[in-house]
C-alpha cells in the first residue's frame, strides 16, 4: 500500500501529520529569552547614555525661572532659543563678552590644518614603513608607538620652551603643530596596518610597471585607502576639535578654541550660574564632533579593495 | 646562444635563514622553465629575485647578457603575473594594461597599439571598460597576463599564476599559457607547485627543496629517471610505491626478504658491493594479468582497495609486506580481496642509494 502512496506521490505512510511535520526553514520566533534579554540590555543603555543629553537640550530651551522651578525632565513650557543665541553671541567669556563664535572659529583654524597635515604625513608614514622597507625601520616604528605612551603633561613644558624657541608660543601655529605632532603616532599605526593589509602583490606589480615611491602612493595606495582616511579624520577632528590642554596652553587669550571658551563660560564665578545658556554652549561645542559622526558613517565605503585579489 | 636568463652563485638569506644557497641556472632564449617545489622551497623568491623585488645576498643575475643584479625591476626586461593576479582595483582594464606605458611615459597612439595588440592576443576586447571587481577569476588573470604582455619585454615570469582559479578553469587557461608561449616565443619562467601545471607546459622543469635545484631536466626525463628519492617521491600522482631493502648485484632483496630480480634495470653506473637501496616503481610500471608474464618480478597479490578514476582504475594491494598502488585499465574488472597476478617492469624503474637517496 505504501508503495502505491509514493508512486502516486502524495505523503509518505510513515509520516504523522503533513501540516505540523517541520519542512522548509525554521521558524524563529521574534521573542525568545535571549532577544528580549539583549533589547532589553540594549535599550537601558540607550535610556541611560541619551537622558543627559536630553536633560541638556530641554534645559537650554527653558527660561531661567522656569529652570529654577526644579523639574529638570520636564519639557519646556514656552520653548525659546534665547539661550542659544547668547551662547552664540554674547556670554561673556572671561574678560570679553562675544559669546562662544570666535572660540568656533578658532578650533575650525585650528582643526582642518592640524587633521590634513597629521593625516598626509601618517600616511606616507605608514605607507613607508609597510613597502619600503629600510634599516631601522622597526625600531623606528617602535620609537614612535611608544610615543603614544608618554603622558601629554609630561612634554607639556619642554613644548612651551620648543615653541618659545621657534617664535611661535601663544599662536596658532603652535597649536597645529602640537596636534600634527601628537596625532603621528596613532595615525602612522592606522596607517601602516592598513597598508599591511593591502595585498602586497599589488605594490609589487606596480614596482615592476616602473612606478616610484609617489607614484605608488598617489595612484595605486591613496585611491584603495579611503576608508582608513575616514577613520582617521573622526579621529583627528574629533581629538583635535575635544582639545583642551594645548589649547589653553599654546593658543594664547585670543586664539582660544571652543572648549576653552566653553570652560570660560561654565566655569565664570561672577552671577548666577545661566544654566540654560551653559547647556545650549556645551551642545554647540559638541555639535561638530557629533555632526562628523552622523556623516561619516555614510563614507564608510567597503570593498574598495575589492577586485584586486582573488574573489 | 647567450642565454636568456643567467643566475650565477646567487644566495638569498633572511637574517640567519638561508633561502636560497650558491643557486645556478641558465635560461636558454625562448625557453620555458618551471620552477617546481613545495611551498618554502624558495622558488616564489628565487622569482621575486629574478624580477628585482628582492634583494639577493650574493651572486649575480643576467639577462639578455646583461648584469642586471642592481636594476631596478622596471629596466630588467620582466614582465610578471602573480598569483592573486594583483590588479589596480580602481582601474579600469585598460588603463590597467597601460599603467606602466604611462609611468615610462610612451606616446599615446603607441600605447593604444600595444594595449589593442594585448587585448586582441588575450580575447579581452570587450572588457577594456571594467573594473577589476567586475571581472570573473580566469578574465583577471587574463587581464593580469596582458599587463605583462603590453611591455613588451623578452622575459615573463609567472608566480603561482593559476593557483587561485577553480580546477576547469586551470587547465583551460594553462593550455592557453602554453599557446600564447608557442605564438610569442618568450623566455618563460613559472612558479607552481602542480606537477601537471610542471609536467604539461615545461620545456624543462627545475624540482626545487630548501633553496637548492634537486634536478633540472625536461618533463620525461625528471618523471622517469628522477636523480634522487625526493624527485621520485614529488612527481607522480598516485606517487611512486617505494620498497626498502638491500642490493646484491641483480638481486634486490626486499625487507621480508622476497627477492626481485633488478638485471633489467639500466644502472647509472658499474656497482660493488652490497648496499642499502630503495626500489621505486611508479604505479602505471605495475602490470596485471596476461602483461604481467613477460615482467622479470611477478607475485600473487590481494586487491584490498579499488579506486575507479574513470578512465582508469588506481588498486591498492600489499608486495612484499608494504603497500602498493597500482593503475591499470578501467576495463579490467577488479574487486577488494580479488587474487591476481602483478608484474613489475623493473626496466623502468628506479633504484637509489638508501643512505645518499641518489639514483644508482
Amino acid at each position: 500500500m505504501s508503495q502505491t502512496a509514493t508512486m502516486t506521490g502524495s505523503a509518505p505512510a510513515t509520516s504523522g501529520n503533513a501540516a505540523t511535520d517541520p519542512r522548509g526553514p525554521r521558524p524563529k520566533p521574534f521573542f525568545t529569552p535571549k532577544k528580549i534579554m539583549i533589547y532589553t540590555t540594549l535599550i537601558f543603555f540607550a535610556l541611560y547614555f541619551l537622558f543627559p543629553l536630553y536633560v541638556m537640550v530641554v534645559t537650554s530651551l527653558k527660561t531661567m525661572p522656569e529652570i529654577r522651578f526644579g523639574n529638570i525632565f520636564a519639557l519646556p513650557s514656552a520653548p525659546s532659543f534665547d539661550a542659544w543665541v547668547k551662547a552664540w553671541t554674547s556670554a561673556c567669556t572671561g574678560l570679553t563678552c562675544n559669546g562662544l563664535s570666535p572660540g568656533f572659529w578658532n578650533s575650525v583654524k585650528i582643526t582642518i590644518p592640524s587633521t590634513i597635515v597629521s593625516i598626509f604625513i601618517a600616511a606616507v608614514n605608514g605607507y613607508a614603513l609597510v613597502n619600503w622597507r629600510f634599516k631601522g625601520s622597526e625600531i623606528f616604528f617602535a620609537v614612535l608607538i611608544f610615543g603614544s605612551f608618554i603622558p601629554y603633561q609630561v612634554m607639556l613644558y619642554p613644548l612651551v620652551m620648543l615653541t618659545r624657541g621657534m617664535g611661535i608660543f601663544g599662536s596658532l601655529q603652535a597649536v597645529i603643530v602640537i596636534h600634527t605632532i601628537f596625532g603621528m603616532p596613532i595615525l602612522t599605526l592606522l596607517f601602516r596596518n592598513y597598508f599591511a593589509s593591502l595585498p602586497q602583490e599589488l605594490f609589487k606589480a606596480a614596482r615592476v610597471d616602473g612606478a616610484g615611491f609617489w607614484r605608488i602612493f598617489f595612484e595605486i595606495m591613496l585611491p584603495m585607502s579611503l576608508p582608513i582616511f575616514v577613520v582617521a579624520l573622526i579621529l583627528q577632528i574629533t581629538g583635535i576639535w575635544n582639545d583642551f590642554l594645548f589649547g589653553v596652553v599654546f593658543a594664547g587669550p585670543q586664539n582660544y578654541p571652543m572648549t576653552v571658551q566653553l570652560n570660560n563660560i561654565v566655569n565664570s564665578a561672577q552671577g548666577t550660574p545661566e544654566y540654560n545658556v551653559n547647556m545650549a554652549a556645551t551642545v554647540l561645542t559638541g555639535l561638530v564632533p557629533l555632526i562628523i559622526y552622523f556623516v561619516s558613517g555614510k563614507l564608510f565605503v567597503r570593498g574598495v579593495a575589492a577586485g584586486a585579489v582573488k574573489g | 646562444m647567450q642565454p636568456s636568463v643567467s643566475i650565477k652563485d646567487l644566495s638569498l638569506n633572511f637574517g640567519n635563514v638561508k633561502v636560497l644557497e650558491r643557486l645556478n641556472l641558465d635560461i636558454a632564449q625562448g625557453e620555458f622553465i618551471v620552477l617546481l617545489g613545495p611551498s618554502g622551497c624558495g622558488k616564489s623568491t628565487l622569482l621575486n629575485c629574478i624580477a628585482g623585488l628582492l634583494d639577493v645576498s650574493d651572486g649575480q643575475i643576467f639577462i639578455n647578457g646583461k648584469n642586471v643584479t642592481w636594476e631596478e625591476p622596471k629596466d630588467r626586461g620582466i614582465g610578471m603575473v602573480f598569483q592573486s593576479y594583483a590588479l589596480y582595483p580602481q582601474m579600469t582594464v585598460e588603463r590597467n594594461l597601460s599603467f606602466g606605458l604611462r609611468v615610462s611615459g610612451m606616446a599615446k597612439d603607441e600605447i593604444a597599439r600595444r594595449v589593442a595588440r594585448a587585448a586582441e592576443i588575450l580575447q579581452i576586447q570587450p572588457l577594456l571598460g571594467r573594473k577589476p571587481a567586475n571581472l570573473s577569476g580566469g578574465q583577471r588573470q587574463r587581464v593580469a597576463i596582458g599587463r605583462a604582455l603590453v611591455r613588451d619585454v623578452d622575459v615573463f615570469l609567472f608566480d603561482e599564476p593559476l593557483s587561485n582559479l577553480d580546477a576547469k578553469l586551470r587547465s583551460d587557461l594553462r593550455v592557453e599559457i602554453k599557446r600564447l608561449h608557442a605564438r610569442l616565443k618568450n623566455t618563460m619562467i613559472y612558479v607552481t607547485h602542480d606537477q601537471i601545471e610542471a609536467l604539461t607546459l615545461a620545456d624543462r622543469i627545475a624540482i626545487m627543496k630548501n633553496g637548492v635545484i634537486q634536478q633540472l631536466a625536461d618533463p620525461h626525463t625528471i618523471y622517469n629517471k628522477p636523480v634522487n628519492l625526493y624527485v621520485a617521491g614529488f612527481i607522480g600522482s598516485p606517487s611512486m610505491n617505494f620498497i626498502n631493502g638491500s642490493l646484491d648485484g641483480a638481486t634486490f632483496t626486499a625487507d621480508d626478504g622476497t627477492k626481485i630480480p633488478v638485471g633489467a634495470y639500466d644502472f647509472a653506473a658499474q656497482r660493488g658491493a652490497a648496499t642499502k637501496a630503495v626500489l621505486g616503481v611508479r604505479p602505471e610500471h605495475i602490470l596485471l594479468g596476461d602483461a604481467a608474464q613477460g615482467m622479470p618480478f611477478q607475485t600473487q597479490a590481494e586487491i584490498e582497495i579499488v579506486e575507479p578514476m574513470g578512465s582508469e582504475t588506481l588498486a591498492w594491494t600489499k608486495v612484499a609486506g608494504i603497500p602498493v598502488t597500482f593503475r591499470c585499465s578501467s576495463d579490467i574488472p577488479l574487486h577488494a580481496g580479488d587474487k591476481v597476478t602483478v608484474g613489475f617492469d623493473i626496466a623502468r624503474g628506479s633504484l637509489f642509494d638508501a643512505q645518499s637517496e641518489s639514483r644508482l
